[in-house]
């Protein structure tokens, strides 16, 4: 058996061994070997995990543990993963880990930047495993405040309004959630006696079609806002682009899972009528966020607003995959967004080195960095070409994994959607290559440039461990599609069980 | 019979090279990553041809009748994305395929070789062998699918391998913007064809070729297909049309031919290999591929195939006749032979007689691999030799250049189509197969053949003969290909650059030679090829006018060129300016995709969506400013407010009672 609290109790152990530290070196030392701990503890998260299930536990959810928190409101902290939020904490593993490395040369403040970047991956851990309602909502919340703290200390450009802007707008979003969380459980304690916020004991029950269509608005946009849903994406934009490189990572790697892994396991698994009710309206607004925000991204100057944006529309095929309902397209979009927040990482990183050391992110006015610091300009085309689709990199795979299974559903509209959702990936390769070309390749855009130090060592360490989980889950995709797979029919057929008994 | 051991090693030894030259070549070993890349594609080579010499020697294939079956080496589920639809990763052989990895190592194996002396000094030398594993890694997995998503994704990677050896001089703008154009127009391009993919594998449940094309051309089976219509064609039309449109891209037909020619800005090697022997024909490949499919259940996709190609073929012939880069008329050759054949895909049908056409278009293929690769590294050598790649500075180059005048030759009658040289066969088979089926493309093909001849020796003319030598290496500064490369031995070029022009110079002779009709067919019997001289007397003899027109024009220094273009002033200079294409893909890119979707939509998001949500917190913030003027900490507000709330409340009850 494997004690899921490990996760919870290590980050705080970290948080609490780096306010004790006396250095910067012992900061970032312990910073740096409670992230490693946190790996390697999801890789044998994931070890013990398979043997489980090869032993034949088919249990949706192992590893349950759970403890009254307070009674009297039927809270529990009540943890337990499947495949699909495995997938998610490794991924939050690997991108704390490169952002801490990335992040290595901070000066300012350093002990309270590494707590708070430990704090911010608690709570994403939190989230993933907890089986909870409110626990779920609690660390959600804990995901969001330090992220403020970050942008508004160690950021960059308009930080006071992109950080309370990205904090209100995030609010929100968790203040649409508490509503849905409380309107579920008051209506099956009112309606069932049931006093519970446990979310498979929730699924089970049906709730009549009005109910679940008054409450999923709640839940999808609130948790939608975490995932830049259209139209309200724009805390992404300016808040990516004021964060700390590692606030940046952290923010598009994992914070925007949070709101799809939210969509998926909360809205749709618990109200999967209202989810094909609602159907047409999420891949409408998933559609638009994909094909707007490519054209968006195509008409940034600035690599970070340029990469927040192209950010919104590769959520959109996560939310498109959610939205079309079909096993293979909500396969895909848990795939989507593994890829995304290890793509988007790379990304923030490669961005984060470049400005670090150009001090400019204006894409005019760079030129021949892959000259002048090879590693950061091939660290950048390699984020560039998955982010538009190369076969051998997880963006391909995510991608195709969508779209044909949102070919599954049939019907015009459908058809139409999927077609433009594939045309966006013409349109990322402008976006992409117009960056690229200008940016990267060309002739060196400033004499200044030649007296560039390429990366360090632990900018070299965090690239290429995100560059090597990508080509990895590009080359060979049936280990995640084979951890996931399972749990991914599980949704379907709660959904389809919903359908058939209305 | 067949070990899938070493024929998987085909494709994988590239593979393996691209890694250990990509992550361990400019540290471990700068100088030898190029010396490892060859002799790896020459092992390759070497395992391919025994595989070639294994499968066509087997004979009869039992339970299908066909001559040459097709054997599954091995197949691997990849990734699956629901019970029956999986993308597998596998090895397929059959004629064509078997031909391709032949085609594709050889032709590798030379531009390795020549690469040596070509590339010698660059900079990023291993880089380019790098890349150069990559890509050849990436055709043989291509031609060696199963599955249509396993050549897709291949397919993409062929692109980028492209892509990034257009642009392996970095610095230039030209070739960055040259290699950004043809990925993106390539990937516009596979935009059908993923759309292709993806209708075809939802109606016939399957993305494994076997299945796929049992399933669509049974009739039984296949008859959703048919039915399901969308603006008056089928769902099966409109699945093959689309995928024909990506392999339109990749092969460069019109409209998506802007690319090529752009695509010369990369270094000539990688000219002969992606875009003249290898990667433009993806798009014949798939189409042959999927042939049955096409001939058996959808004549109508067919006939774009054809015209498509037959238009192709004759447009970039006329644009051939003007330009003066000569990687660019070679490109716009390639076009056009590329052209000749689709449309001998197009007119073929599935068996016996009819199915010359398949024959044909594979025939042409491989003869064309040979003599076109030969051209660009002829022309590879003679921009080495020069520092330009423009006609004006060349000429005379016969006495320099013996041995790549000799080869260079040879390759301009191939492609001409003068027996006994290789094109004369294949273009031959072309014409016959056109011939009966549909005189029209008979006669754009055999205006193209004379078009062909005289395009062809004018570059030769121009380059071999024409004026006296120019002072040697008087180019001008803006070479394409530069490096410092001295000439001190006396020796026209490094043998290891005339080592391949001899090899492929002896093929090109010998390669018409080939009996196809036993070898490749589009069912698997053997079909008896006749040779008709009667009837190859029209193409020939116009042939010969092609190039007596062109000796009269080009062969020594004379006005008569310019009279001949002054003659034909507007059309002239329409096809000088490629008639416009360029121009009409730069209004729909600027004009319409940057000004009247991307800006608006820019100014949309800025100005609409996020002006309304800063205004919903300004509101917040102005209605907190009303609500805090309340809060004030008078205690004689308050008792007013006490007052003030008692009598108004008194009043409520008052009137509710009354």
């Amino acid at each position: 058996m494997f004690n899921l609290t490990l996760f919870i109790v290590i980050p705080i152990l970290t948080a609490i061994a780096v306010m004790v530290c006396r250095n910067g070196t012992q900061i970032r030392l312990a910073a740096f070997t409670g992230s490693v701990v946190q790996l390697l503890l999801s890789f044998l998260l994931l070890y013990y995990y398979t043997s489980e299930r090869a032993t034949g536990n088919m249990a949706q959810f192992l590893f349950t543990q759970r403890a009254i928190w307070y009674e009297a409101l039927h809270i529990e902290y009540h943890v337990g993963v499947d495949g699909i939020s495995i997938a998610m904490m490794m991924l939050t593993a690997i991108v704390v880990m490169a952002g801490i490395l990335m992040s290595w040369k901070i000066q300012t403040l350093t002990k309270e930047f590494f707590f708070l970047v430990i704090l911010l991956s608690l709570g994403a851990y939190g989230f993933f495993i907890s089986l909870d309602l409110f626990t779920m909502f609690f660390f959600l919340e804990l995901a969001v405040i330090p992220k403020y703290l970050l942008i508004i200390l160690w950021g960059s450009g308009r930080k006071e309004y992109s950080a309370m802007k990205l904090a209100l707008m995030l609010m929100a979003g968790s203040a649409l959630i508490l509503v849905g969380i409380l309107a579920v459980y008051f209506h099956i304690g009112q309606e069932r006696w049931v006093h519970t916020r446990d979310l498979a004991q929730i699924a089970v029950m049906q709730f009549p079609p009005d109910v679940q269509k008054f409450i999923f608005p709640f839940l999808f946009v609130g948790f939608g806002i975490f995932t830049a849903l259209f139209p309200f994406y724009t805390w992404a934009p300016d808040g990516h682009s004021s964060a700390p490189t590692a606030a940046s990572m952290f923010l598009a790697g994992i914070s925007m899972k949070l709101g799809g892994y939210g969509c998926l396991r909360v809205a749709v698994y618990l109200l999967p009528q209202a989810a094909s009710y609602y159907s047409w309206i999420i891949v409408l607004l998933a559609v638009i966020a994909i094909i707007y925000g490519s054209f968006a991204t195509l008409m940034q100057k600035d690599l970070k607003y340029m990469n927040a944006y192209s950010s919104v529309s590769h959520c959109g095929f996560v939310l498109l995959g959610i939205g079309m309902l079909t096993r293979t397209a909500i396969m895909g979009a848990v795939m989507q967004m593994v890829s995304h927040g290890l793509m988007t990482a790379l990304f923030f990183g490669a961005i984060g080195m470049i400005y670090e050391r150009t001090h400019t992110r204006q894409i005019e006015e760079l030129g021949g960095l892959l000259k002048v610091i090879p590693f950061i300009g091939v660290v950048y085309v390699i984020a560039g070409l998955c982010s538009l689709g190369l076969p051998g990199m997880s963006g391909f795979v995510s991608e195709m994994t969508i779209f044909t299974g949102s070919w599954q559903c049939t019907g015009m509209f459908n058809r139409v959607a999927t077609i433009l959702a594939c045309a966006s990936i013409v349109v990322t390769a402008v976006y992409i290559l117009r960056a690229a070309g200008r940016a990267v390749m060309g002739p060196i855009g400033n004499e200044k440039y030649l007296q560039l130090p390429d990366a360090s060592w632990s900018e070299k360490l965090a690239s290429v461990m995100l560059i090597g989980t990508i080509v990895c889950i590009g080359m060979a995709p049936f280990w995640l599609t084979k951890l996931i797979d399972a749990d991914t029919q599980t949704i379907m057929e709660n959904i389809l069980r919903n359908l058939r008994l209305s | 019979m067949f070990n899938p051991v070493y024929i998987a090693l085909i494709p994988l030894l590239p593979f393996f090279s691209f890694w250990l030259i990509g992550l361990a070549g400019r540290s471990l070993f700068p100088k030898y990553g190029s010396y490892a890349g060859t002799l790896v594609i020459l092992v390759s080579f070497i395992l391919s041809a025994f595989v070639a010499w294994q499968y066509f020697t087997i004979g009869s294939g039992g339970m299908t009748g066909a001559m040459h079956p097709q054997i599954i080496v091995f197949n691997y589920t990849w990734l699956q994305f629901s019970p029956s639809l999986s993308i597998n990763m596998g090895i397929m052989l059959d004629s064509i395929s078997v031909m391709m990895i032949v085609i594709v190592t050889f032709i590798s194996l030379m531009v390795h070789i020549f690469s040596l002396g070509y590339m010698k000094g660059e900079r990023n030398i291993s880089n380019y062998y790098c890349f150069l594993s990559l890509f050849t890694f990436s055709m043989l997995g291509l031609v060696l699918s199963t599955n249509i998503f396993q050549i897709y994704i291949f397919w993409e990677l062929v692109g980028i391998s492209s892509f990034l050896l257009i642009g392996f001089y970095y610095e230039k703008p030209a070739a960055v913007a040259a290699s950004k154009k043809a990925f993106i127009i390539t990937r516009f391009a596979d935009l059908g064809f993923l759309i292709g993919i993806l209708i075809l594998s939802y109606y016939t449940k399957t993305l494994d070729f076997q299945t796929l094309i049992r399933n669509a051309s049974t009739p039984a089976l296949s008859g959703d297909l048919i039915k399901s219509s969308f603006l008056g064609f089928s769902a099966l039309s409109w699945g093959l049309v689309l995928v024909f449109a990506g392999g339109a891209g990749k092969s460069a037909m019109f409209p998506f031919h802007i690319w090529l020619p752009d695509a010369m800005e990369g270094p000539t090697p990688v000219s002969a290999l992606i875009h003249a022997a290898t990667m433009v024909v993806a798009g014949v490949y798939i189409v042959a591929r999927l042939f049955p499919v096409y001939s058996m259940a959808c004549p109508g996709a067919l006939n774009v195939v054809a015209c498509t190609g037959a238009f192709t073929s004759l447009f970039a012939a006329i644009i051939a006749c003007t330009q003066t880069d000569i990687k660019r008329v070679l490109a716009y050759s390639t076009i056009s032979q590329i052209g000749y054949m689709m449309f001998a895909l197009g007119v073929s049908g599935y068996s016996g007689e009819p199915s010359l056409g398949f024959t044909a278009s594979m025939f042409h293929l491989f003869t064309h691999a040979n003599f076109k690769a030969l051209l660009f590294l002829g022309a590879g050598a003679i921009i080495h030799y020069v520092h330009s790649n423009e006609m004006g500075n060349m000429g005379g180059l016969r006495k320099a250049l013996p041995v790549t005048h000799i080869t260079f030759l040879i390759a301009c009658l191939a492609i001409a189509g003068i027996p006994p040289f290789s094109g004369f066969f294949s273009k031959e088979e072309i014409l016959m197969a056109a011939w009966n089926a549909n005189k029209l493309i008979y006669y754009v093909g055999l205006i193209t053949a004379a078009i062909t001849a005289f395009y062809i020796f004018r570059l030769y003319f121009n380059i071999f003969w024409h004026t006296t030598p120019p002072a040697h290496g008087n180019g001008n500064e803006a070479t394409r290909d530069s490096h410092a490369r001295k000439n001190k031995s006396g020796r026209e070029l490094p043998v290891t650059m005339l080592i391949p022009l001899i090899i492929l110079g002896i093929l090109s002779v010998v390669a018409g030679f080939a009996p196809f009709g036993k070898l490749i067919t589009a069912n698997g019997t053997p079909l008896p090829m006749t040779f008709q001289p009667l009837f190859s007397i029209a193409p020939v003899l116009l042939a010969a006018a092609g190039i007596y027109t062109a000796y009269v024009l080009y062969g020594k220094e004379n006005n008569l060129p310019q009279r001949a273009a002054a003659a034909l002033n507007g059309f002239y200079r329409a096809a000088y300016k490629k008639f416009y294409i360029d121009e009409v893909y730069l209004f729909i890119t600027k004009k319409v995709i940057f000004h009247s979707i991307g800006k608006p939509v820019a100014w949309f998001d800025r100005n609409i969506i996020d002006r309304n949500i800063d205004r919903t917190g300004e509101s917040v913030s102005g209605l907190s400013f009303v609500i805090r003027k309340l809060q004030s900490g008078k205690v004689q507000d308050y008792a007013i407010y006490i007052v003030g709330g008692a009598v108004g409340i008194l009043f409520l009850f008052l009137y509710i009672t009354s």
